[in-house]
């Protein structure tokens, strides 16, 4: 990857927030982090409308068989390079909805993730934090 | 030699690097303030610049059975339209002889260029959020494009010409338009129509981001998206110029009249900004009904002013 390309990356991750069945709970801190008290535009990331704008994925609740395949293909709408990060314990690890009858598999036996952020839900700032490290693993 | 001249004028400065330099610093400016009119801190202020890097350096995706080639080349032919633009509103600017007749004409025709990029663009991605956005971009475009052509054409009634160096020179001898009646009413006019050309709020129907993602621009991925950004980046720093150039009585290349510029520049971009960030969307009816009604009238009784000699 090319210097400036690279740097550019870092400066300006934009943000696609892609929610999969998940309770509401860490959506609403996702959105935390666009208020004035959190305010992730200083680190130039922006919550973008759509998948082909997106730099970083932001993935919270359980992949159930409805969107199992829609997930699928809006992993695949991002174009490269792409960064993901689970967001809650429901994403990492399925939680308490492991066993239930509509869950399929884990987050990142679907797609590749970069950065887990447990917490149900997680703070604002830890949410940040995670996407933070998540541009630290650029190479 | 002239051609060369011609080429570096188009490309380095007033031209591309320029207009693009000024145009992502407004960006910024716009975006900082609009921050801390929301109570935030805001981006620094290279983001736009960083934006747009890192877009270029992206993956290009051309949706499934889309024409590829109208896809990706529509972008250059906007961003080229407002480089033009940007070089012709400057160079008339230093030497008022340099015009030709109606090169005020060939501005505005140069302006409506990025729109129809947009709604090509979108049509060409074979998205129905694309295809709604540029649907919506057409109807803006009908909406305040006659408001516009009567606010600019109050100029041409008033100055007697449509040559960019005449319009400089009647200010220089009877004081800028806007100190007139009707040139504060066809300049409100502009700086609303400018609202719509640029697709910031009250009037960015075409690109609304809840509602249709981001309109036209939705497939767009990479470079391609990146040459729309930096087209309205440039146009925001056109259109104040443009304004500049009709109302406030030109641009002189001295220090004071840079100094001077400067200042014109920072209170309409000012005026823009507050517009932007004080107003919700209006729905696409809604917007053409202002256009069509109060605007117009408006541009309409300073046409008439104009014509009595207030």
């Amino acid at each position: 990857m090319a210097n400036w390309f690279k740097w550019g990356l870092k400066k300006s991750p934009w943000v696609y927030h892609l929610g999969a069945s998940a309770c509401n709970n860490c959506d609403i801190e996702i959105l935390d982090t666009l208020t004035p008290k959190f305010d992730i535009e200083r680190f130039g990331m922006v919550l973008v409308g759509s998948p082909r704008h997106a730099d970083v994925l932001v993935v919270s609740g359980i992949v159930n068989r409805q969107c199992l395949e829609r997930f699928k293909r809006v992993y695949d709408a991002v174009p490269k390079p792409k960064l993901v990060v689970a967001i809650g314990v429901c994403a990492c690890t399925a939680n308490m909805f492991r066993d239930s009858y509509n869950f399929t598999m884990p987050v990142d036996k679907i797609i590749p993730v970069d950065v887990y952020v447990p917490g149900c839900p997680p703070k604002p700032e830890a949410i940040i934090a995670g996407i933070v490290k998540a541009l630290e693993t650029v190479k | 030699m002239d051609t060369v001249k011609l080429i570096l004028e188009f490309v380095v400065c007033p031209g591309f690097l320029f207009s693009a330099v000024a145009g992502l610093l407004s960006t910024w400016v716009d975006l900082k303030v609009t921050a801390r009119v929301q109570y935030r801190q805001g981006p620094p202020w290279f983001q736009p610049f960083a934006d747009i890097l890192k877009l270029l350096g992206k993956e290009i995706f051309v949706p499934e059975g889309a024409p590829q080639f109208v896809f990706l080349a529509i972008p250059l032919a906007g961003l080229a339209a407002v480089i033009l633009v940007s070089t012709m509103l400057w160079s008339f600017n230093a030497d008022r002889g340099a015009g030709f007749i109606g090169d005020l004409i060939v501005v505005l025709y140069l302006l409506t260029v990025p729109s129809l990029s947009l709604i090509i663009g979108g049509s060409a991605s074979r998205n129905p959020m694309g295809a709604l956005g540029a649907s919506r971009e057409m109807k803006l475009i009908l909406g305040y494009e006659l408001p516009f052509l009567v606010a600019v054409f109050v100029v041409v009634a008033k100055s007697g010409s449509i040559i960019f160096g005449q319009i400089i020179n009647y200010q220089a001898i009877h004081g800028p338009l806007i100190m007139s009646l009707s040139g504060v009413l066809a300049f409100g006019v502009v700086l609303l129509s400018a609202q719509a050309k640029l697709g910031y709020a009250p009037f960015d129907i075409a690109e609304a981001e809840q509602e249709i993602m981001a309109g036209p621009l939705v497939e767009y991925s990479g470079a391609p998206l990146a040459l729309f950004r930096l087209t309205r980046a440039i146009l925001f720093f056109v259109l104040p110029v443009l304004m500049i150039t009709l109302f406030l009585g030109g641009i002189e290349l001295s220090l004071m009249g840079l100094v001077w510029f400067i200042v014109k520049y920072v209170i309409i971009l000012a005026l823009m900004i507050v517009l932007k960030n004080t107003n919700p969307r209006l729905r696409i009816d809604q917007a053409v009904r202002v256009f069509w009604g109060p605007v117009m009238v408006v541009a309409a009784a300073a046409f008439i002013f104009a014509l009595i000699g207030w």
